[in-house]
Order: C-alpha cells, then structure tokens, then sequence
C-alpha cells in the first residue's frame, strides 16, 4: 500500500526535483494514511530525503547503475516496487526519469500520468490534475489501474520539509546482461552552468536579435542571474543558436520561476512551450506583441538598449543585495 | 529493413483548445488536425532509410475513421502502407497494447514514435512499447543511424546529449533534430494521388486494459493585463521582479 518515490540523484547528489517528488509522495501518502519510501541509487547522502517526509530509504549502491540507464534503471525501481508492495509511485519529469517511467510503465502495465502539477484532487479513486494541449489546457485524470504512476512536473507542486529520521535498508536489484542492451558510448553536457530543464531563471532570445553576433548581451544578463539562455524556434532554425536552447512547442519545454523573452513575438506554439513558468518577462519593440497579452511584466523597447541597461542595474542591484 | 512509424493525430499548432460536453470532451469544432510535429521528424528520418538503404515504411495509428486525411497524408509524403487501429486513443496503456499487436505481427526491426504526442503529451507510448515487446528503446533520440544490425543514436539529455549504441529491433521517441524543420515534405501531386491506391488496413482493437482516464478538462485561468514599465525606467521593473513576484 505504501507509496514508493524515485529520488533521481546526478553525481552522487540529489536533483532539486528529486524533494519536489519526495514532497508529493509525502502528501499522497498523508491523504492515503501511509508511509513513503524512497528509491535512491547512488546517491551517497541518502539520508537528506528523510527531510522531505521520506520514511523508509532502499538504497541502491552499484557501479553498474553509475551512468543512467532507463531500462536497468526501470528494472531496479520495479523490483522495489514488488519489494514494498507499492501501488503508487511518485517521479520527476527530467528527460532522464520520463525515458525510465514510460520503460516501468509498460513492464508493470501501470496507469501513468505525466506533467502532475497539484496534489490529488480525490485518492478513492485517484485522480490528479495534470497540464494538457501543451499547456493550453488542464486535465482531471483518474487511474485506472492496481499501480500507479504519477510524474510530477518540475516547479510546480514545490519543496515541503517534514523532517523524518529514516530507516535506510541497502537494495540489491536483480540485474542482468539484457537490462544494458541498450549502452551509452559518451556524454556530452555542460558543466557549472544553468539547464534549461533546472534553471530557475531563463533568460531567450529571438529574431529581434537581429543575428547570432548580437548574443553576447543575452549571455551577460543570464550570467548575472544565474540564469540559463534559451532561443526561438526560427532562431534555432536559422542556426543562429543550437538546437538544444530552441524552447517552445517542438523544442524544450520551459517550467522555471522566471522567464525573460528578448525580441520574441510569442507565436502560439512557443507560448506553449513556456507558458509553465510562472512569471513572464517581455521586452518587444513592437506594443502589439502577441507575448504581451501572456506576459506578467514588460518592456516596450529596443532590446538593444534595454537589456544593456537591465544588465547595468541588475548587477547593482546584486552588489547591494549580496 | 521493416519500419513502422507511429502516427498521432494532433490539432494543428496553432488551434485554439476549447472543451465541451460540461468540459469533458475537447472541442474538435473548426479544429485542424495534423500529424503530430514529433511523429513527422520520424517519418521524415525513415524516408531517408526508405531513400538510401532501401526500407520499406508502414504507418500506424490508433483512431475512427476520422483520422484517415492524417494517415493518407503520411502515405502521400511516401509510407508504403498503413494500419488504422479502429479504437479511441484514450489513453497511454491503450494505445502502447494496440501498437504493440501490430508491431508482433508485423515484424518490424525498428518503430518509430515521437516524443510525445502535442495533445495530451503524454510521452509514455514508445516506452511502454518497449516493456510489452521486450524490445531495446531510445527516448528524445536527435540523431539515428542503423548499420545492418546495429543502431547508434544520440539522444538528448538535461543540459546537453548521450552517444548511444544498442542494435534492432529498436522502438525511438523521435523529435526534432532526427532531421531538420526544413527537410520535413510537403506531399506532391503525385504523392497525393498514389495515396489513394496505397493499402490502408483496418484492425478491430485487441483485449486491453486502460491505465487512465481523463474524466474532465478545464482552461487555464484568464491572465491578468501586462505590467509595463518604460524603457528609461528599468529599476522599476528590477524592484517589481524583486518585491512584487519575488523572483530575484
């Protein structure tokens, strides 16, 4: 009956969506009047989930396990669901944990709800409210299966501390030669610098920048913010930025706490990709924008002026508010 | 090589989404619909492999006869055949069992998905697929090359991307950057006419269980008016970030 929760961990630490799944797990629990355990693997200092409301810790340590791999890792999380007996379990949206989740799915012939973004509306049965239409649109989805998997969606249910002391149990899954069938040849990431996926700030240009010489300014006020840079989908087409900054409906989805759109009209498909974050930014040359009617805050003005001067100030204001 | 690619059938990015019947039904009135953005990198990539190594592409979806203009439409820009699963596409678990069925029968050596389907968004078909069938899976994939038996493919990850290498019969969750937005077709004349010739089968649905059910939808909540600050007046809009929406 428990509730078992996937705490994803990279490097040896744990994500920031890995206390936002303990959080949730914690609150279902508490409607559901059960305990939650969490499944770490590799992660040293398992413990710190216990401040999240987590009871019970199956603790995975193995070298097999060091790099991500879905289905090894779907296996070893299926095991402990059998282990615990669980009927739901609660994981992150991050690439890696909605690749595992959809291989777990299918192996438990669970029920599984992705982009969750509140807690359980009712528990007998259970049904949770989720975005849908690329956020255009909310959906009240009720499970109908013996398990259950809820896929909580990054910045949105939050962080709650309960503090509980844990009991940590060592868990050795049953792996074999087929669970690494697929393998991973070389990882090519970014270190030191925000993600899209976990930024809480982002900061995206578009082809109001005029051409891919005139970024340096994009990158300055996202590194003044800690922010990650993102682009448009005709920037990305045009080459001017990578694919892997281009957000929107067909690119990256954006959930962050801010969102500063620079020279972005704010096509449909690209409010779509971005409209789950929670506060919105515009700065448009052009008043009838179309991003000024989704906006929370703006700016009409020429970019090239503006974000200068934004960047000025803000640097101000981080030295007076260091 | 056998490709099956499998086709959503989504509104058009730029509709509107309305509910209906007391907000438990999406309003398909004056709705386009097309084939999902991420299925049509996929079968865009397997015309390539149907161009230069010689496969053939069978297309299938889950859906009533109202999805037929969809699958014609990926018959006309070059899939070889199609495969209409007569059926609601209610759900993940739904849909993963049906698919399932036609790829065991058809006995294809990769299958491809997209990501996820931009109506519902799931993102979980393609992986279920995989448990069902036992067969090797790679989500997100940006990049796909097979070499007789093997597959190497890049997949992208949080804050960058993975080399992978695993060999067939391989299901992909496709998206943009297995080809480009400029290499995507629009089908030709000729393409629209052989179209009609080519063989649609219709399959009645298999026993299977639903995983969930969507029981209700609602809009989001109407977005209160823009805040503008002047161009010359930046430090307002610093101290509104700061003190009104605390998010620096």
């Amino acid at each position: 009956m428990s509730v078992l929760v996937y705490t994803e961990s990279d490097n040896g630490k744990f994500k920031k969506n890995a206390f936002e799944a303990a959080s949730y797990a914690h609150k279902l629990a508490e409607q559901l009047g059960t305990s939650v355990t969490a499944i770490t693997i590799n992660a040293p200092d398992s413990e710190v989930i216990g401040n999240y409301g987590v009871s019970k810790i199956l603790k995975v340590t193995n070298d097999k396990l060091s790099i991500f791999n879905a289905k090894a890792f779907a296996t070893a999380i299926s095991q402990a669901v059998e282990n615990e007996g669980a009927s739901t379990i609660v994981v992150s949206s991050s690439t890696d944990t909605k690749y595992m989740a959809s291989i777990l799915a299918g192996a438990l012939k669970a029920g599984y709800c992705t982009n969750v973004v509140a807690p359980p509306l009712s528990t007998n049965p259970l049904v949770v409210k989720r975005t849908a239409f690329s956020n255009k649109g909310f959906a009240h989805t009720q499970f109908k299966t013996d398990i259950n998997i809820i896929g909580v969606s990054s910045n949105a249910y939050g962080i709650f501390e309960n503090k509980v002391s844990p009991k940590v149990e060592n868990f050795e899954p049953d792996l074999n030669d087929s669970d690494f069938s697929v393998q991973s040849v070389n990882i090519d990431k970014v270190v030191g610098k925000a993600t899209i996926a976990d930024a809480d700030i982002v900061v995206s240009g578009g082809r109001g920048l005029k051409g891919p010489e005139n970024w340096g300014m994009i990158e300055e006020l996202a590194d003044v913010l800690g922010a990650a840079t993102a682009c448009s989908k005709p920037v990305s087409d045009m080459g001017w930025r990578s694919h892997s900054e281009h957000v929107g409906q067909t690119g990256k989805p954006v959930a962050s706490n801010l969102y500063i759109a620079i020279g972005i009209s704010g096509a449909i498909q690209h409010l779509a990709g971005v409209n789950a974050s929670k506060v919105k930014v515009v700065i448009n040359t052009d008043p009838e924008a179309p991003f000024f009617k989704a906006a929370d805050y703006g700016v009409v003005g020429d970019a090239f002026e503006v974000v200068p001067i934004l960047i000025e100030k803000l640097k101000e204001f981080k030295a007076q508010n260091a | 090589m056998k490709i099956l690619v499998c086709i959503s059938n989504v509104p058009d990015t730029t509709s509107k989404i309305n509910f209906t019947e007391g907000d438990t039904k999406f309003d398909t009135n004056g709705v386009q619909f097309v084939i999902n953005p991420n299925d049509e990198f996929g079968l865009t990539r397997a015309m390539w492999f149907k161009e230069k190594q010689g496969a053939t592409i069978h297309v299938a979806t889950v859906g009533g006869p109202e999805v037929e203009p969809t699958i014609r439409k990926a018959l006309a820009i070059g899939a070889d055949e199609a495969v209409r699963i007569n059926a609601e596409p209610t759900d993940g678990l739904f849909v993963a069992q049906q698919l399932s069925e036609v790829i065991k029968t058809g006995a294809y050596d990769l299958i491809i998905a997209g990501r996820e389907s931009i109506d519902y968004n799931g993102g979980m078909v393609p992986g279920m697929m995989s448990a069902i069938l036992n067969f090797n899976f790679i989500n997100t994939c940006i990049g796909l090359e097979i070499e007789g038996n093997t597959a190497t493919a890049i997949r992208e990850i949080d804050g960058g991307k993975e080399k992978i290498s695993t060999t067939l019969p391989l299901i992909i969750g496709g998206q943009k950057g297995l080809v480009e937005e400029s290499d995507l077709r629009i089908p030709n004349m000729r393409g629209i006419m052989t179209a009609r010739q080519k063989k649609l089968n219709v399959l009645e649905p298999v026993e299977a269980n639903h995983g969930t059910e969507d029981i209700k939808f609602e809009k989001p909540a109407a977005k209160g008016a823009v805040k503008l600050v002047e161009a010359d007046n930046i430090s307002q809009l610093i101290d509104l970030l700061h003190n009104e929406a605390k998010v620096i």
